[in-house]
């Protein structure tokens, strides 16, 4: 399966070049205008990676970061800021972002962070179901449970 | 005199850094559109060479038209930083206060977008000038902006108009719908209360219009 891609930047027509140049990479593109609406993707589907701007109107990115991870912990996010953002970006890591990269950012360097953050995502799902099997093994009943 | 304008300045660089920041921002995010689309035509030009995939020129049209586009977007930007340098040139001018408004809700553009707040303006019917300190009114009618920009309320719209007066000329900043929901000491502050004093001008609060009316002189010597 491709990995899943929510790019999420108020920036109509840099979100509609990036999501090009990802999908011709093979990914599954997403995109949002918004924390609000993303927030409203977020919970209706499941995406691997999130590219998140770190300035938007409305709901900052911040404020979006921290209800994604709340919504699905498991998800990477990828902080998008400018030069001046960088201390808001690490305080997004500090909420559990994977990383930040700077705009205008090398295409390779996203890419490389976005197959980083789909790794990891999806060993901690492998480290979750085997945690799960586990615990149905020593204990049957658990299971009943869910 | 000297004093007062010492202050004035020191005020100024702050308004001075704020915009340069937002403009430097804003350029940011026009050279990540420009880079993107870059690599987009650069993208099909590996499939056609590497993957025999033929260009698609309809495509290409549309981005090196969305290239063309954002430097336009970034030649305005550069000639409003360009022209925001060089109202610190003169110390006293006679300005166009319909003109200097505009070119304040240019600077503000994205501090508006990010907060939601339209700003609509009503030009004057005939051209309303006063000799003042440009850089200084810049910053003081900026000063008032974000205010009223603040107190918004539900209506997210700032009106603003420019009027001559018997004795030289007024903005109006106008819907201030949460005017009456701030402390009356709030607005002017400080930095707004040198501004004032630098350009012998005049603030008035309007709790009941939901207004602000920043009044000029004809002349800041007169």
């Amino acid at each position: 399966m491709k990995p899943r891609i929510l790019i999420v930047d108020d920036e109509q027509e840099f979100v509609d070049s990036l999501s090009e140049r990802l999908a011709i990479r093979d990914f599954d593109v997403t995109t949002s205008s918004s924390g609000e609406d993303a927030l409203e993707k977020v919970k209706k589907y499941n995406f691997d990676v999130i590219i998140l701007d770190v300035k938007m109107p409305g709901m900052s990115g911040i404020e979006t970061l921290r209800e994604i991870k709340r919504i699905k912990p498991l998800t990477e996010v990828i902080m998008f800021t400018g030069h001046a953002e960088v201390e808001t970006a690490i305080e997004g890591m500090k909420l559990g972002a994977l990383d930040y990269l700077l705009k205008p950012c090398k295409t390779e360097d996203l890419v490389s962070k976005i197959n980083m953050g789909y790794d990891r995502k999806a060993k901690q799902e492998e480290r979750i179901r085997q945690a799960k099997a586990s615990e149905i093994m020593s204990s049957p009943m658990s299971a009943l449970k869910e | 005199m000297s004093r007062k304008f010492d202050r004035a300045g020191e005020a100024g660089l702050q308004f001075y850094g704020k915009m340069t920041a937002s403009m430097s921002h804003e350029l940011k995010n026009v050279l990540a559109i420009i880079k993107e689309n870059a690599g987009l035509l650069n993208d099909f030009t590996c499939m056609a060479e590497e993957g025999g995939m033929p260009v698609d020129l309809e495509k290409v049209k549309r981005v090196t038209e969305k290239i063309a586009k954002q430097t336009r977007r970034a030649d305005g930007i550069v000639t409003r930083l360009n022209r925001f340098g060089h109202s610190i040139d003169e110390s006293s001018k006679s300005v166009d206060l319909w003109d200097l408004l505009e070119f304040v809700v240019a600077l503000s553009g994205r501090f508006a977008s990010m907060r939601g707040v339209t700003l609509e303006r009503k030009p004057p019917a005939s051209r309303v000038t006063v000799t003042t300190v440009p850089f200084f009114l810049e910053n003081l009618v900026w000063l008032c902006l974000d205010f009223a920009m603040g107190v918004a309320g539900t209506g997210k719209t700032v009106g603003l108009i420019v009027e001559e007066t018997k004795n030289g000329a007024r903005i109006k900043f106008t819907h201030l719908e949460d005017l009456a929901k701030v402390p009356p000491d709030t607005f002017p502050a400080q930095r707004a209360k040198v501004l004032l004093g630098a350009l012998n001008s005049e603030l008035a609060v309007d709790v009941e219009a939901q207004e602000i009316v920043l009044t000029l002189p004809e002349s800041i010597g007169g």
